[in-house]
């Protein structure tokens, strides 16, 4: 079943989660851990840890409203719109995430927001689309690296490593799905 | 001596065609032509930060009083959260000085590309 075809967003989002419970279990696991040392912080440490989420967040709110747009657009077929659609969870699972923990840690999570800019007018067919999704992908997997120093604490750091692991996977099927080498370096950057 | 001149002379001038690589990590938040979680790229280098119209600015981005330019661009780029303490730009920052006078020349010649040139 996709999730573009159930009507109700609440089964939808249940459904997702059941589906998706071992993927979302680690970073959770991740979190709860460090729900004592979030509290603990200074208040400076959690609006800074808050701001880093804030940012990530954001990125996964664009990420499902890109998948979203790659779904409708009539140029994905099965099996790369399951794919699609499955790397569209775990994007949902992120952003459900990030969103409960910035709230844990005091701060205001970014909504979705109502219009989003994609280059649809270069997007003429599958490969077009899968491309455009590697390198969002690819730029999530650096964004995540890139936050992964900053946190003040540590269980925060360990949860964004664990989603940069997920995106840098979704990065490699979807260069190998394009024909590209699905890890070309042994380091990401 | 000789070396130490040349080396200048490298990061000074940058590597669009490197650069354009290194901009694939910009890629999760910002794109050229148009505003994202981060804000369009298209007539950066002389543009105020915290100027695009429409674009929602972290306060701290839209006080830093900094105007782009090759300079200002290497050292934010070098470490974003340390430069302008509040940005939403939450990254470690590109620590390698040759990737970055790459990154800021790929950022100078697209903006003489057709990605930008209807921005303009």
């Amino acid at each position: 079943m996709s999730f573009l075809k159930i009507s109700s967003p609440a089964a939808a989002r249940r459904l997702f989660l059941e589906r998706s419970g071992a993927v979302l279990s680690g970073a959770a696991v991740a979190l709860l851990a460090g729900r004592e040392a979030l509290a603990a912080k200074s208040g400076d440490s959690k609006a800074g840890d808050a701001r880093i989420l804030n940012t990530a967040l954001a990125a996964e709110l664009e990420a499902v409203a890109a998948y979203q747009v790659g779904a409708e657009s009539n140029l994905l077929q099965k099996p790369a719109l399951d794919l699609a659609l499955q790397f569209q969870g775990h994007h949902k699972a992120h952003a459900d995430l990030l969103e409960k923990t910035i709230r844990k840690l005091g701060g205001k999570p970014a909504s979705a927001k109502a219009k989003y800019s994609f280059p649809v007018e270069t997007l003429k067919n599958q490969l077009d689309v899968l491309r455009f999704a590697a390198g969002l992908e690819q730029g999530a997997v650096s964004a995540y690296l890139g936050a992964v120093p900053l946190f003040a604490t540590r269980d925060l750091s360990k949860a964004a490593a664990s989603i940069l692991g997920d995106e840098a996977m979704h990065w490699a099927v979807l260069r190998q799905v394009i024909g590209e080498n699905p890890v070309p370096a042994a380091f990401v950057s | 001596m000789i070396e130490a001149v040349a080396l200048a002379a490298a990061l000074a001038a940058g590597d669009p065609l490197r650069g354009k690589e290194i901009y694939a990590r910009c890629l999760a938040c910002h794109a050229l032509a148009y505003d994202r979680v981060g804000p369009r790229h298209c007539g950066l280098l002389g543009r105020r930060a915290g100027s695009v119209p429409g674009f929602a600015y972290s306060s701290a981005m839209k006080k830093s009083g900094i105007v782009w330019s090759k300079k200002t661009l290497d050292r934010f780029l070098a470490d974003p959260t340390h430069t302008v303490p509040g940005t939403a730009m939450t990254y470690a920052g590109v620590a390698d000085a040759q990737e970055r006078a790459d990154l800021i020349a790929f950022l100078a010649a697209a903006d003489q590309s057709k990605d930008c040139s209807a921005r303009h």
